[in-house]
């Protein structure tokens, strides 16, 4: 059974890494928090859910989880046009005005979701029946979770290839460490700035995708996942990639431990290991 | 001394007039007007704590539905465990009590941190008590809430007496009382020289902590009042609404606080109380009128924050200071051309 736990574990902190690390990169380049995060994670579900439904007869196999992709592509879409139209106006009004806003757009967009699939529960399971079972160390277990972590460490590779070895990746970081000193430079910190949306607006719909095999897409899908990316950037520390993979695997391990031990508290308990943490280092794991 | 400058201030004029007017208000509204009036009441008293967090210490909270709920819970679980002591003037206590509790709890925690990471903090402590009253099915209903019955009030028993009844009447006294009271003791809060001090740390926490103000502690102060004031409002909201669900304490819950705080505009201590009012009326008819009510609210909350940042009591005494210099720079012309 603890194979299975600590498989389970490894595929909620595989999403919850993604979640949370579109909301770290936003945090770190823009230092704005987006609570239309879990929007944006909802769109990218409902998006690959509408996009198998309609293609799940036609195509070869291989192709539908190529469609996956659509969700990281619609929400890339929404965060570019988010960024253009609403977050740029706010660059320099204060934390209230920012965060409101973010949060008067998560309500614009579950409606907006509401408006363009309907109320109804989305269902398109194709992928995961698919993959079928495999064997692990005795025990049996879906292919499509082990699929799902795979994919999440190549997304993390790459990731860390961007951020740590391209021109680009480096201005971005460049700019999180600090601001000022990038403009002085001569960073174009608005462009930047889009990409670093766009990107982090990506991540989160390709997680909303990645989970949609599994479950139906429901409106509020994205609520959950955001409240545990908050929980991981609070216990990994703001804007740090490694504390976002480290927070990921602790929240996600200790959640599925959880469940299986104590299935009534696993929530309180994640939060009390998460408020021991903090009473320890305010800061966070990684934070600065 | 004190009283005579209290008449002679148009301030304490206007806020007496609008007391006058809000007694008759059960005789000039319809049951149906009153009670939603009276929902606009209860989130005008969670308005003014939660002003005192945001406006006057600089703290933004998207987690104020917590204590919101921890109010409105400790009435209706008096209801179902102490039937016996089911009495207002038990209940007002205990749900302060209760929300004094979770707001230590969880301020301890929130008010080591500032700006973004105080608000993440403060949002998923709220989180974590959505899900225990969730989760906790046997004890706080889950997902179904719990009810409040209606309660006895210093001895009066209100037995047989339908809802509205007991709401239009009594309630709405009592209601009105408990506002204005929690309007007087913010005012009196805010001018305190534990006002100024909050003043003192929101405008800059480094010189206030070298005069002598101990920054966490007063923070935790704030924090713990705006908590009280959250629950007082949550338990007298449990009564008009009757009914509680663990979606109080849900962060969506929050924000609409936070919202309405914006809306009326905040580091006035009026301002939230007509934003309370304005977005109590603008959500009812937002679900009346389209399915899509989220999307309303969203989109006038996003108009709001890019126009009128400042709120609408921010804009009206923008627009009056605007007319006031306009006609004492034009009787000054006036004066000058006599001259």
């Amino acid at each position: 059974m603890w194979v299975i736990y600590t498989l389970n574990g490894l595929y909620f902190a595989a999403l919850l890494f993604l979640t949370s690390l579109g909301l770290n990169i936003i945090l770190g380049v823009m230092g704005i928090l987006n609570l239309a995060h879990g929007s944006l994670y909802a769109i990218g579900a409902f998006m690959a859910a509408w996009t198998i439904i309609q293609i799940v007869t036609k195509v070869p196999e291989p192709l539908l989880y190529v469609s996956l992709l659509s969700g990281f592509v619609l929400a890339g879409i929404v965060g570019w046009v988010m960024e253009k139209t609403l977050i740029r106006a706010m660059y320099k009004r204060t934390l209230e005005y920012q965060l409101l806003l973010t949060f008067g757009a998560l309500l614009l967009l579950e409606d907006l979701i509401k408006m363009v699939w309907g109320g109804q529960a989305l269902y398109a399971s194709a992928p995961f029946d698919l993959l079928g079972k495999v064997e692990i160390l005795g025990s049996v277990y879906p292919a499509y979770f082990l699929f799902v972590i795979a994919i999440t460490l190549g997304v993390a590779f790459l990731i860390w290839l961007f951020m740590g070895k391209t021109r680009l990746g480096i201005m971005l970081r460049a700019i999180s460490l600090d601001r000022e000193m990038a403009t002085g430079l001569g960073l174009d910190i608005g462009r930047l700035s889009t990409l670093a949306f766009v990107l982090g607006s990506g991540l989160a719909g390709l997680a909303g995708a990645l989970v949609i095999p599994t479950t139906p897409a429901l409106l509020g899908i994205g609520m959950e996942p955001l409240i545990f990316a908050f929980i991981v950037v609070v216990v990994g520390g703001l804007g740090s990639l490694k504390g976002a993979l480290v927070g990921a695997m602790l929240v996600g391990l200790t959640r599925s431990y959880g469940i299986a031990i104590f299935p009534e508290i696993e929530l309180p308990l994640l939060f009390l290991i998460a408020g021991i943490i903090l009473v320890a280092k305010p800061q966070g794991l990684f934070g600065r | 001394m004190y009283f005579m400058r209290m008449f002679g201030n148009p301030k304490w004029v206007t806020y007496g007039i609008i007391l006058l007017v809000l007694l008759f208000i059960p005789y000039l509204l319809s049951t149906h007007d009153l009670l939603l009036f009276e929902y606009g009441l209860t989130f005008a008293i969670v308005g003014l704590g939660f002003n005192l967090l945001l406006g006057y210490t600089g703290l933004l909270s998207f987690g104020h539905g917590a204590y919101f709920a921890a109010g409105a819970y400790a009435v209706a679980m008096m209801g179902k465990y102490l039937p016996q002591a089911y009495a207002m003037e038990i209940l007002i206590p205990a749900a302060l009590l209760f929300s004094l509790l979770i707001s230590i709890i969880f301020g301890f925690l929130c008010v080591r941190h500032t700006k973004i990471f105080f608000s993440i903090l403060a949002l998923s402590l709220s989180m974590l008590l959505f899900a225990l009253l969730f989760k906790l099915y046997h004890l706080t209903g889950g997902s179904d809430g719990l009810r409040v019955p209606i309660p006895t009030m210093f001895g009066m028993a209100f037995k047989g007496v339908r809802r509205p009844l007991f709401l239009a009447g009594t309630y709405y006294y009592f209601l009105l009382a408990m506002f204005t009271l929690s309007f007087l003791i913010m005012r009196g809060i805010v001018s305190s020289p534990f006002g100024k001090a909050l003043q003192a740390i929101r405008d800059n926490e480094i010189r206030a902590e070298l005069i002598g103000i101990r920054v966490r502690r007063y923070r935790l102060y704030a924090f713990c009042i705006s908590g009280m004031y959250a629950g007082l409002g949550g338990a007298l909201w449990s009564f008009v609404n009757g009914h509680v669900t663990p979606d109080l304490s849900h962060w969506v819950f929050s924000g609409e606080i936070v919202y309405m705080t914006l809306l009326g505009g905040f580091g006035i201590v009026e301002g939230p109380v007509v934003g309370a009012m304005i977005f109590t009326y603008l959500k009812l008819y937002a679900m009346g009128n389209t399915e899509y009510w989220m999307f309303v609210i969203g989109a006038t909350l996003i108009i709001l924050v890019l126009l009128l940042p400042n709120g609408v009591a921010g804009g009206a005494t923008a627009l009056w200071t605007k007319i006031k210099n306009k006609r004492l720079t034009a009787e000054n012309a006036e004066n000058a051309g006599k001259n």
